[in-house]
């Protein structure tokens, strides 16, 4: 069921149209995941959804319903923010039950639903503490027990985890998943991280410019994608964009071939090069490979006990059943 | 700069600056001893005048002169009452200039700081004749309707900065949460802003208490403050330094004490940013 | 956050503030125009009809303008020389590691905070009186005569008093600004082999540069229009009339409006000079 709709939604802020119109239907349920490179419009197109900027044109329908014009707090959504934006002077236990209090809900009901949300998140013991005591992990579960409370139909993040130190994102990117999937409620989350689109999404909504470039799931953008925008901007390391005769030669104006897809060997291939950097991983090492046939090096992923150094000649060759091929406009040639 | 200096440096810039610091505040100093003699021995030599008599008969004489507790009334009715109102006024307006800021925010915002530069010589005769007309001359209605004209624009600025310190996702967070404006304002915003409000009222206080332009010329006997009080010792009679010391250090005091707590909002209300 | 909703109250709640500010400027400010192109002596008949711009003319004429134009220069300039040269100094020493920094700073901000009309009454009577005045008893100890302070030497004398009240102002600004460089440019400096004085001619001076500027055109404001301390003193006798003395007397001792709000005109003519640098500066700073 189709729960949010954009209909040739757009927004222009005074003379600059940062989102050209455009459509998008998310399912019930669905985790969707906004990204993009800064400034692509992704927090925007979030903020329109919630209701804190007005479309300049446009309709945004929830549950069949025109919430056009409704105000945020109406549209029964709730929203995470980057920041968290806790309420520095109530208790984490006022501030979960804040939303609760602006409804007009009883306080018997109010402490229910807040010790509720406190045990899926393991708030419990500190509902007493203020915001400034606790860590960031911490508050960013209080911010989502404060949108959980509302028992919302959609949750919308903002790039929750861009505070976080490292490890600590790859945590909390499996508790919110977790989440997701105990509630079953819709989510939207923005994030310019592509590994966190890629592990966390139902589907991904890739943006540039405020343009839609590829709506998928993540493998689908994986494998098929729509454009060397999205192509390059999924998979990490980027996949291997590469022009000139070499990509004549398979009749495209580029072709992209992922690190992990070209074998790399020291004694015969189709493209000659010398090694560059290595980077090693462990697990994995990525060779950065120069080759005279091409402008950039090639970024090469082979196993982590394979050694070459600096300076040596390899040979690369492409599987040829994972080349992507592109038009002179940058599209997919299937 | 917190670096680990030798301790005779440090005892050097100690003394320096208890030195200088002595000197700066020497004259404060003095009147608060001279406060505490007698008349004959406030007109003596230094030397003598430490070492005579310490005495509250200053201060009983001037508080016995029944104007005294009036004027000070008439400072704390003015000061209070003109930063109240302005706070009353400012609070919309720097809400709206710092949450919802338009194209002309920033335009509206530096007129009315323009506004704080007028030359109040330039304008003392037909507030003069306005005041007449209203019967507002030597009323303390009529002061603290100027006095808060003349700072608004500094009430407005200061509220403006430590508003714009409110993270907006707070109050966007409270907006889905459900809050309208009154509850936005009234459970999030003022809370959180009471530091700020406080810092504003203090350095206003201060610069309303003080101000000696309007409260000398539109003030006679009924609603003239302190600033007008001491100002008629220019042309007294007999000896009066005691008196004058005693009158001054109280008139001061209040204002040197909530000037120690207000430094950084000194900087931040008087530069108008400019200087972080 | 901006919708339609928001906006329109916005608009609605600055309103109060806009609207009491607009009457506060243009009122008087229109009256102050009219008076100033009429003869009108409240004293002497009343409204005497227009005359053009005789006032204007007839102000800057008068023998007592340029002399307070000179005064006032020489006091404004005065003071600013002192309060910033010393407040450099003195912040300088401040931002220094020393025992009881506070408190220290507590003494020397005090001035400020001392009304001016008691501030000029205690320096007249308490320490520039030639008979009973702190200085007069230590001059005498010394056997010399004492100074007749603000009938001998009334600019001297005020700039000093002047100087008093402003120098904690200059100095809280500037340490303000000290502080706020950052430490990491200074030690680089050393590093790269710069002595002290090296450092502060080339790094905090410059540093300094713009709170300077923003010292002197703020004082220089508030400073033109210096009222009390005069008044008090030396009521503008001995020299000691600046522009905006004059005026006041125009206005409210010879109740001649007409000349008087003619002045004012020039003085709010020079007071906006003095703004627009300063707003500039203002300006800038409301971009980042």
């Amino acid at each position: 069921m189709k729960q949010i709709q954009l209909q040739k939604v757009s927004k222009r802020f005074g003379d600059v149209e940062v989102i050209p119109p455009l459509d998008l239907e998310i399912e019930t349920g669905e985790f969707v995941v906004f990204v993009g490179p800064s400034g692509c419009g992704k927090s925007t197109l979030l903020r329109l959804v919630a209701g804190l900027e007005d479309v300049s044109e446009g309709q945004i329908l929830i549950n069949g319903k025109d919430a056009t014009a409704i105000a945020p707090a109406e549209r029964g959504l709730a929203m995470v923010f980057q920041s968290y934006a806790l309420y520095p002077h109530m208790s984490v236990r006022n501030n979960i039950a804040f939303p609760l209090r602006m409804a007009g809900i009883d306080k018997a009901e109010q402490a229910r639903r807040v010790e509720e949300a406190a045990q899926t998140l393991n708030l419990t013991e500190y509902l007493d503490r203020r915001p400034g005591q606790l860590s960031g992990g911490q508050r960013q579960r209080v911010a989502i027990g404060r949108a959980i409370v509302r028992e919302p139909t959609a949750f919308l993040f903002d790039e929750p985890l861009s505070n976080l130190d490292a490890a600590l994102r790859v945590g909390m990117r499996l508790e919110i998943s977790e989440l997701h999937k105990r509630l079953a409620t819709t989510m939207i989350y923005v994030t310019h991280d592509q590994v966190e689109a890629m592990t966390m999404a139902d589907k991904i909504v890739v943006l540039q410019a405020g343009v839609i470039e590829q709506v998928g799931s993540p493998l689908e953008l994986y494998h098929t994608p729509k454009n060397t925008f999205v192509a390059g901007f999924i998979g990490s390391p980027r996949m291997n964009l590469l022009g000139g005769s070499e990509a004549q030669k398979y009749s495209a104006h580029t072709i992209g071939i992922r690190p992990e897809h070209l074998g790399i060997s020291a004694d015969s291939g189709d493209w000659q090069g010398v090694v560059g950097v290595s980077e090693h991983l462990g697990s994995d090492t990525f060779f950065h490979v120069n080759c005279p046939d091409f402008s950039q090096p090639l970024t090469v992923r082979a196993s982590g006990e394979v050694e070459l150094g600096y300076g040596e000649k390899v040979y690369l060759t492409p599987d040829k059943a994972h080349l992507h091929k592109f038009d002179d406009k940058g599209l997919r040639i299937s | 700069m917190a670096r680990a200096v030798s301790n005779r440096r440090k005892m050097l810039n100690t003394a320096l600056a208890w030195l200088v610091g002595l000197v700066i505040f020497f004259p404060i100093l003095w009147i608060i001893v001279l406060s505490f003699k007698t008349e004959g021995d406030a007109i003596r030599t230094p030397l003598e005048v430490l070492s005579s008599v310490w005495t509250l008969e200053s201060y009983a004489v001037v508080q016995d002169r029944s104007d005294y507790f009036k004027h000070f009334t008439n400072s704390v009715i003015i000061a209070l009452g003109s930063t109240l109102l302005g706070i009353l006024v400012a609070i919309p307006a720097a809400w709206s200039m710092a949450f919802v800021p338009s194209k002309r925010t920033r335009g509206i915002l530096m007129w009315m700081l323009s506004t704080k530069m007028l030359p109040a010589v330039g304008v003392l005769y037909p507030i003069y004749l306005l005041f007449i007309e209203l019967g507002l001359l030597d009323s303390r209605t009529g002061l603290v309707v100027v006095l808060m004209l003349i700072n608004l624009p500094i009430i407005v600025w200061m509220l403006y900065t430590y508003f714009r310190e409110i993270p907006a996702e707070i109050l966007e967070a409270a907006r889905m949460d459900g809050a309208n404006l009154r509850s936005e304002l009234l459970y999030v915003l003022t809370p959180m802003a009471i530091p700020g409000i406080a810092s504003t009222i203090l350095l206003n206080v201060i610069l309303a208490w003080n101000e000696a332009f309007w409260t000398l010329n539109l003030t006679a006997a009924k609603a003239a403050p302190l600033t007008a009080f001491i100002a008629s010792y220019s042309s007294p009679e007999g000896l009066f330094y005691a008196k004058l010391s005693a009158a001054s250090v109280m008139a001061i005091m209040p204002i040197l004490i909530m000037g120690w707590f207000s430094q950084k909002q000194l900087v931040r209300g008087l530069t108008f940013g400019a200087v972080k | 956050m901006a919708t339609q909703h928001s906006r329109s109250i916005a608009r609605l709640m600055i309103a109060p503030a806009t609207i009491l500010l607009l009457g506060w400027m243009l009122v008087p400010l229109t009256l102050t125009l009219y008076f100033s192109f009429k003869k009108y002596l409240p004293l002497r008949g009343g409204d005497l009809g227009w005359v053009g711009f005789d006032n204007y003319i007839r102000f800057i004429s008068s023998s007592s303008f340029w002399p307070a134009v000179g005064t006032t220069l020489i006091i404004v300039g005065g003071v600013l020389a002192i309060t910033v040269l010393l407040g450099i100094a003195l912040a300088l020493l401040l931002d220094q590691p020393l025992w009881g920094q506070g408190a220290v700073r507590i003494l020397v901000i005090a001035p400020f905070f001392v009304m001016p009309t008691v501030s000029g009454l205690v320096w007249k009577n308490m320490f520039m009186d030639p008979v009973n005045g702190f200085f007069a008893h230590i001059w005498r100890a010394f056997g010399a005569e004492p100074i007749q302070w603000l009938s001998h030497a009334s600019l001297p004398s005020l700039i000093t008093i002047l100087s008093w009240q402003w120098l904690p102002f200059a100095t809280l600004i500037l340490l303000t600004a000290i502080q706020s460089l950052d430490t990491e440019q200074l030690e680089a400096a050393e590093m790269d082999g710069a002595r002290s004085l090296r450092r502060f001619w080339h790094i905090i001076l410059p540093h300094l540069a713009r709170a300077i500027t923003v010292v002197v055109l703020i004082q220089t404001i508030f400073l033109l229009s210096i009222f009390a301390e005069i008044f008090v003193t030396t009521a503008g006798a001995f020299g000691t009339k600046t522009l905006t003395y004059l005026i006041f007397q125009r206005v409210l001792e010879s109740q001649n409006v007409g000349l008087g709000s003619a002045g004012g005109v020039y003085a709010i003519i020079l007071a906006n000079i003095v703004a627009i640098f300063l707003m500039r500066i203002v300006g800038k700073n409301l971009d980042k």
